[in-house]
């Protein structure tokens, strides 16, 4: 490559990382004051594109005003979002402050169910691609190349974004709040600092900031319903490399992360040492490639500070004492598992399948409530060892290994993961852990879906088939259920024997137990292991009961439902996983054959749940309980 | 009084028996990423009304009015094997047809395989479909990734070009369209070819630096089987730098109206595409389908109508071939089954259960603003399809 031609792509890497953080300022800025992980911000960007569509539609058809375009429908873009998040911050997310951290989390992402239904119903389901921007619509010619008059826009509204947004946050009275409230809520609530209006100013900013950024891309990418999910796990990547909060960081993470993606374009395929690696392929994965070194060296990411992350104050709940589950919980899971063996005697064919799914659900969501709740560890990449579970056991069983000895692999190939990746994660605490599991999760996605010879790339693994009398769907519900059952006992039962305890302790106060001599790493790293082989159990239940696997068996969304169906249910409810598992898998089957909008059906469904019962499904009981003890 | 009465109860009583006797309609179970792939479903399932109204109108099969119980599959191949469970076991539809993306394609016509129901993949492209992982009760409607590929290899082979660039969205179907068009152009151009590939990740190209990437290989010509929005990125992108002048491009499915549409006026003109002139096929089929089309939702039809029209009409034509909906016996009379459709009679063949419905192959041009095809001829399904004893090694054994 000469020279010229990589300056050239460097620049090209400047505009995309320009429009990237434009995107990651917006959510830092949410995320440094308010603490919300805010799934809901690549909606607002989506939102931002389709809204700047519909403005500069609208001017075109009006004679004179077509010269306006550009430029209102940037403004409408911005009020819009703007507009919209502060209406989920009021209406919504004000209400759950209070609330288990991570609640907030459930909630952005039945918002996120949310907006893409309605863009569907008002914008159509076919691609809008914006007009150019006039005056902006040529290119720059540099020697024998050219680069686009847009980008070269774009290389300069990133920096001068960045500037206006450090002026605002060093300059000004409301810039001093927000830092302050970064630093430590509690004290600037206590000198008169009027919190709610403070958030609700910093989401509207924040919304702005992501309509900007949509309304921006529009003359590069169409406006379209993949939007909010394609860019929100670059937008989280590019925040945490950055250290949580920080805006210069963001700006910083931005322009490696851009640049790395641009200069593996560049190089193409090259012969290393007699090996070919094709770097355009990488780009798959380059974010969270670099996501993961940035926070094996830098726990922190490049500017976060240690003081910025959220207190490791416990919640009050889980400062109460844990008891054992005691006689009530006893009868009630022997109703849930009887309740089980007699469905398929009861009903039909179907409920069974059903029912399977629920179990399989429950005990992935089991797995990493045992993360979450005990070790107090938040894994945004769990489905990584449940897709590792699965697939060990869908390989082993096409190596011709009996259905039984392909099931007992993927626990084991799962507990190995775990093991690599946990050293690791448990390194880093908070969010930034949960983003490091992302990123291995990630990374162990784009490999397995690469890797066609072994795993059959996309198209994953098909022909994975219960045998003997398992083959009988009936029987394979029960043996689900027996091993479902056995795991979660299992897993009640080292949550509550020393090993629970000293979890417990390590997440509730992690110096004194040092103090007193347990090793609170070594402790959550085979916490880790753990959850991730019980994960991997469930992957390979998965793999027989469904026949077929894909990479989508690791991929983000399978985390997210784990991750919900785990607060839906209740993160301290004894009955939590079940609870979740049953609500969202039954309601999402229920709610799909019952309106072509499902998903927003499912997203108000969460919604209520979250605003009624903050605690869980499963909390709800336990408030009752307390309530009539205490009348 | 008591005459109105018991001529009343005679209506009723006729009203009610008449349809007792067909009134349980036949169940054709169908899925797809509804939420997932929307800017080609929604047309396949206008598509699809519009041909179960027109089978129902005309007495539907067996003297039985037919039932489309439409699901959707979430676009990942768990959901849907539940969906189709629930469909097959609950609702106990006679057979299974639908799906978009291959992985969805591949897990249902594996649980077919298993339940020994009959299925109609629609959209999945994918060659495995009714190759490597071909089954007894699986068939294909659209034509695949090798057939398209094949369709515009005898262009490109014509201009004699040496160095291509090859741009792929990084799953198996641009995988496979890579593998195909490498393979074909090998054996048609004798030797000094060199290709160039770039892959990307789908839905999220960075076209700003893969088209500069391509401006500096310097390549003689192009091949891309790009869609969606990453092809509208990669036109814009390119154009603004100037990659795709005096240099031939090919695009596969780049002429469907669902992603040339969006393009409007910046549409790439002279790229060779595979697609559907909608506008231009005046066929006395295709005049029909889009007349009744049209009526029916004032809408202009896309691909996506085409699909889902066509497979509902080989379904209820499966079923009135084998006079029963008995699975097994749908699945037999599959195999051979011709079918009338908007691109004229296809037919799903014996071997390897691929239907032969074409594609038009054709160059982009703008008119009055919007992208167009032009110079298209419709390449019959039939004649890019490997020879038989190839078919034979490609499919197991039963």
């Amino acid at each position: 490559m000469t020279a010229g031609a990589f300056a050239v792509q460097l620049l090209n890497g400047l505009a995309s990382a320009s429009s990237l953080f434009l995107v990651a300022a917006g959510l830092t800025l949410i995320f440094g004051v308010t603490r919300v992980v805010n799934f809901a911000h690549g909606s607002l960007y989506m939102l931002g594109a389709y809204v700047a569509w519909s403005v500069a539609e609208a001017l075109s058809a009006t004679p004179g005003a077509s010269g306006l375009g550009f430029a209102a429908a940037v403004l409408g873009a911005v009020l819009a979002a703007a507009v919209v998040g502060s209406l989920v911050e009021v209406l919504i997310l004000k209400r759950l402050y209070a609330a288990p951290e991570l609640l907030q989390l459930t909630a952005t992402f039945a918002i996120v169910l949310i907006v893409r239904d309605v863009a569907l119903a008002i914008w159509g389901a076919e691609d809008l691609l914006g007009r150019r921007v006039p005056g902006l619509d040529g290119s720059i010619p540099l020697g024998t190349r050219s680069l686009p008059e847009y980008d070269a826009f774009l290389i300069v509204a990133g920096p001068l974004v960045l500037v206006a947004l450090t002026l605002l946050v060093r300059r000004t009275r409301f810039g001093v709040q927000v830092r302050a409230a970064a630093e430590n809520r509690t004290i600037v609530a206590a000198l008169g600092v009027d919190q709610a209006k403070l958030y609700t100013a910093v989401f509207a900013l924040g919304a702005a900031l992501a309509g900007l950024a949509g309304a921006l891309q529009l003359p590069r990418e169409p406006a379209n319903l993949a939007m909010d999910l394609s860019i929100i796990a670059d937008a989280f990547v590019v925040t945490v490399v950055g250290g949580l909060g920080s805006i210069p960081g963001a700006f910083v993470a931005a322009l490696v992360i851009g640049l790395t993606k641009a200069l593996c374009i560049a190089l193409g395929s090259v012969d290393v040492a007699g090996v070919e690696i094709a770097f355009p392929k990488l780009t798959l994965v380059a974010e969270f490639v670099v996501m993961a070194i940035v926070l094996a060296v830098r726990p922190h990411g490049f500017f976060g500070t240690p003081a910025s992350l959220p207190p490791s104050t416990p919640l009050a709940e889980q400062r109460t004492l844990v008891v054992a589950p005691g006689r009530r919980e006893l009868a009630i899971g022997a109703g849930l598992v009887a309740a089980f063996v007699a469905l398929p005697l009861l009903s039909d064919e179907y409920s069974r399948v059903l029912a399977t799914d629920i179990l399989i659900a429950t005990l992935f969501a089991a797995s990493l409530r045992f993360l979450m709740g005990p070790a107090g560890l938040t894994s945004f990449g769990h489905a990584a060892y449940f897709g590792v579970g699965a697939y060990a056991a869908a390989l082993a069983a096409k190596q011709g290994l009996p259905m039984l000895a392909s099931m007992a692999v993927a626990p084991v190939a799962a507990l190995a993961a775990a093991i690599v990746f946990g050293w690791f994660c448990v390194r880093l605490s908070g969010v930034y852990l949960a983003m490091l599991t992302l990123a291995f999760a990630q990374i162990t996605w784009s490999v397995v879906f690469q890797w066609d010879a072994v795993t059959g790339g996309s198209n994953g693994i098909v022909g994975v088939w219960p045998t003997g009398t398992l083959a009988d769907a009936t029987h394979f519900s029960w043996f689900t259920l027996g091993v479902v059952s056995i795991a979660l006992l299992a897993l009640a039962r080292i949550a509550m024997s020393p090993f629970g305890q000293a979890l417990r302790g390590a997440r509730d106060s992690p110096l004194r137990a040092e103090a007193i001599g347990i090793d609170v790493r070594a402790r959550q790293w085979a916490a880790f292991a753990l959850a991730g082989a019980f994960a991997g159990l469930a992957g390979g239940l998965f793999a027989f009961s469904k026949g077929s696997i894909s990479p989508e068996t690791l991929a983000i969304p399978r985390s997210v439902d784990a991750l919900v169906m785990v607060l839906l249910g209740g993160l301290n409810a004894t009955f939590g996983p079940v609870l979740g598992a049953a609500v969202f898998t039954w309601g999402q089957d229920l709610l799909a054959r019952a309106t072509d909008y499902w998903r927003a059906a499912l997203g108000v469904a969460i919604l209520v749940i979250v605003l009624v019962v903050p605690n869980g499904i499963g909390g709800m009981w336990a408030a009752l309980r307390a309530r009539r003890g205490s009348a | 009084m008591i005459r109105t009465f018991l001529a009343a109860l005679l209506a009723a009583a006729t009203a009610l028996g008449a349809p007792a006797v067909s009134a349980q309609p036949i169940k054709l179970g169908e899925l797809n990423s509804y939420k997932v792939f929307t800017a080609f479903l929604e047309p396949y399932k206008k598509g699809m009304e519009l041909a179960l109204a027109e089978e129902n109108k005309a007495g539907g099969a067996l003297g039985r009015q037919l039932e489309i119980v439409s699901r959707d599959d979430g676009g990942t191949p768990g959901d849907a094997v539940r969906v189709a469970e629930e469909l097959v076991s609950r609702e106990r539809v006679t057979m299974l047809m639908g799906t978009f993306p291959s992985n969805v394609g591949l897990a249902v016509a594996d649980l077919a395989n298993r339940r020994k129901i009959p299925f109609l993949a629609a959209e999945p492209l994918t060659d495995k479909i009714v190759w490597e992982n071909g089954n007894e009760w699986t068939f294909r409607l659209r034509a695949s990734t090798y057939m398209q590929t094949a369709m515009l290899v005898p262009e490109a082979a014509k201009l004699g070009k040496k160095r291509w660039v090859i741009v792929y969205p990084n799953y198996e179907y641009g995988q496979a369209a890579t593998a195909t068009f490498k393979q074909q152009m090998i054996a048609r151009q004798s030797g000094g070819l060199e290709f160039i590939e770039i892959a990307t990740p789908l839905g999220k190209i960075d076209a700003g630096p893969v088209t500069q990437a391509i401006a500096d290989a310097k390549p003689d010509a192009i091949f891309s089987s790009l869609f969606g929005a990453d092809l509208a990125r990669f036109v814009r992108e390119g154009n603004l730098r100037g990659v795709f002048k005096d240099r031939p491009v090919f695009n596969l499915l780049g002429g469907e109206p669902e992603y040339l549409d969006p393009l409007k006026d910046e549409a790439p003109t002279g790229w060779w595409v595979t697609g559907y002139p909608w506008y231009g096929i005046d066929t006395p089929a295709h005049k029909r389908f889009r007349d009744a089309y049209q009526a029916a939702f004032n809408d202009y039809p896309r691909l996506g109508s085409i699909v889902g029209y066509s497979t509902v009409k080989a379904a209820a034509a499966a079923i009135r071939k084998a006079g029963s909906t008995d699975p097994a016996k749908i699945a037999a009379a599959l195999k051979g089954l011709q079918v009338d459709t908007p691109f004229g009679r296809i037919a799903f063949r014996a071997i390897d259960h691929q239907s032969t419905m074409g594609a038009y192959v054709g160059k982009v041009a703008v008119r009055d603003g919007k992208g167009v095809m032009v110079d298209w001829r419709y390449a019959d399904g039939k004649d890019y399809l490997p020879p038989d004893d190839v078919v034979r090694k490609l499919r197991p054994a039963k």
